[in-house]
């Protein structure tokens, strides 16, 4: 049995009056691929951006290797867990390189210099996610693909034990979507990090995780496997509409396929 | 290419200061330079008029440059600045609360005056962006124009309710001017522009951060919301010790760090230093011009400044080249 890292317990969470969140309550233990799932307006960001510390007014309570998250100063908070958000701001002025270096951030103190150790660690993030072709090319003239990778990769320059990431393929192509996806579990299997990955995309929750989490409704309708989620009456219970199955041709998993349009 | 800019900015101020104290309505010699004893008149223009003013042009084009760049970064928006935001304005009315009220039973209380004011006008500014749920920079800059302007009122009741010579010394004030003599000024306004940098130095790689997003910012570890509390509080007492000796000087704090930004690049560590030279020596060349173009007379420095500034601005809006939106 694997540590626990995350411990949520009665986490709710409202804006001005309208409940977003409602007695949130589940663990993920080190090394895990939990995925969150829902449909749209479920809470699902509002979750990611509650253990990321983004938003601070909830009520509840949210443990992170044991501890209280409140307590933790937030550059402490950074060498644990880093949230990765949907997209990154299109006009980022920055390299590459300069933008991975930044990811150092929690190892430095205020007027510390980069120091070769930093470097090496920046230039290993980028072989193994391979952005070191784009190093010194401007963030805002990089592809949507591009810059998630990087985004990526400067999590893990980061060195966090846990990722919090929102959505990460959700605007690119299927070549990049699967480059992030599989990329995703290369360094949960490499470094052993732990992977919160809110999606849409079920399929592929389904075939990587090992749990998967389903909100609705600011609460949690599902919890289990990915077995356990692909079921006709579990999936309408979430979402309101009637799935067709098929099996995956090399996994033989349960697969989610599209609707027929009329 | 961006360390070759970086040296020139370098030169730039350093030859601005070197050369400004001798350009005036009085040509100083170099042999004045040795007169300590302040005998002849050159070494006294020199010494106790020009040589401060030069310091206190230099030292208040460094904090607003500075401010400027701070501000622009934590709100990733090119227009925020000291003016925009309402700290100048609140510094302004604060000081000319002074003026009109104080200033005949406390002597030398400008400074705490306009630091109130520029501290009211940031806590109502960021009270007023606050009540609207979440923060937008939107909001908050036309907050800050708001706050500016319900200040300029209040600064303009105060010159109709006051007598001739109170008014006619807040106009001349409200120009900006750094017409002083003495190091008197350019010595309190060094200890805080020096307290004030240093602390927004120390923020250099938080700025970076906060440049890109707030969310990136806070996922590296950074406390956004403590770094804005520094930010304001340093550039309010900078702005602050500007305005309460000088004047609501604008522009500088606007343009410096977007030329600088343009020569030096984006990295804060580079940028800061960069711009505080740059909006020094900007500043002092601006005051040179001020009391050398109708000479034996002088124009207020806030003039050519803002000369200067309006057609810069109207550069700034229509320019859409510029991707970073910084």
């Amino acid at each position: 049995m694997s540590q626990t890292v995350i411990e949520i317990e009665d986490l709710s969470f409202s804006i001005s009056g309208k409940r977003i969140l409602e007695q949130i309550r589940f663990c993920a233990s080190a090394g895990q691929r939990l995925f969150i799932v829902g449909p749209n307006g479920a809470g699902k960001t509002t979750l990611l951006r509650c253990l990321s510390r983004i938003i601070s007014d909830w009520q509840g309570s949210i443990k992170v290797k044991g501890k209280n998250i409140r307590a933790y100063p937030q550059k402490k908070l950074a060498k644990i867990l880093t949230y990765v958000p949907q997209v990154l701001p299109a006009d980022i002025p920055f390299t590459t390189h300069q933008f991975i270096l930044m990811a150092r951030y929690p190892h430095l103190s205020p007027f510390s210099v980069i120091s070769p150790q930093d470097e090496k660690i920046v230039s290993d993030a980028m072989d193994m996610t391979q952005t070191a072709c784009f190093a010194e090319r401007v963030m805002a003239t990089l592809s949507g693909g591009e810059r998630q990778q990087v985004s990526i990769t400067a999590a893990v320059a980061q060195q966090a034990e846990i990722f919090l990431l929102d959505e990460p393929a959700t605007y690119l192509d299927y070549k990049h979507q699967r480059d992030i996806h599989s990329l995703l579990a290369k360094i949960n299997k490499t470094c052993g990090t732990t992977i919160v990955c809110v999606t849409h995309d079920l399929n592929s929750a389904v075939l990587s995780a090992d749990k998967i989490i389903a909100l609705k409704e600011g609460k949690i309708v599902f919890e289990g496997t990915s077995q356990e989620i692909m079921n006709e009456d579990t999936l309408e219970k979430i979402y309101s509409k009637k799935f067709d199955f098929a099996q995956h041709p090399v996994t033989g998993q349960k697969i989610i396929v599209p609707d027929v349009i009329e | 290419m961006k360390r070759t800019a970086f040296i020139f900015i370098i030169i730039f101020a350093i030859l601005v200061i070197a050369i400004t104290p001798f350009i005036g309505s009085v040509k100083i010699p170099f042999s004045a330079l040795k007169d300590f004893e302040l005998a002849t008149s050159e070494a006294q223009i020199f010494y106790s008029l020009r040589l401060p003013r030069v310091f206190t042009a230099f030292l208040a084009g460094a904090a607003l440059a500075c401010c400027g760049v701070a501000l622009q970064a934590m709100f990733k928006n090119p227009l925020a600045t000291p003016f925009t935001l309402g700290i100048s304005g609140g510094a302004a009315f604060g000081a000319a609360v002074y003026v009109i009220f104080a200033s005949a039973i406390i002597s030398y209380g400008g400074i705490a005056f306009s630091f109130a004011g520029s501290l009211g006008a940031v806590a109502l500014v960021y009270g007023l962006t606050r009540i609207k749920k979440g923060f937008s920079v939107g909001t908050m800059l036309l907050a800050g124009i708001a706050v500016n302007f319900f200040f300029s009122s209040l600064i303009m009741f105060l010159q109709y309710i006051s007598d001739f010579t109170q008014s006619f010394r807040i106009i001349h004030w409200l120009m900006g001017s750094v017409d002083v003599t003495g190091f008197h000024t350019p010595g309190v306004l060094f200890v805080i522009t020096a307290v004030g940098i240093i602390v927004i130095a120390a923020q250099s790689l938080n700025l970076n951060l906060m440049s890109i997003s707030d969310e990136i910012a806070a996922a590296r570890g950074v406390n956004v919301k403590r770094t804005r509390k520094i930010i304001f509080l340093a550039t309010s007492i900078m702005v602050a010790g500007v305005v309460s000796f000088c004047g609501p000087i604008g522009f500088v704090g606007l343009m410096a760090p977007h030329i600088c930004r343009l020569l030096v690049g984006y990295d804060h560590k580079i940028l800061t230093p960069a711009a505080i030279l740059f909006g020094g020596a900007f500043l002092t060349l601006c005051d040179c011009v001020a009391r050398t173009i109708i000479a034996p007379a002088e124009m207020p420095v806030g003039v050519i400044t803002a000369l200067l500034g309006g057609p810069f601005f109207v550069w700034l809006l229509l320019k859409d080249t510029d991707k970073s939106g910084l």
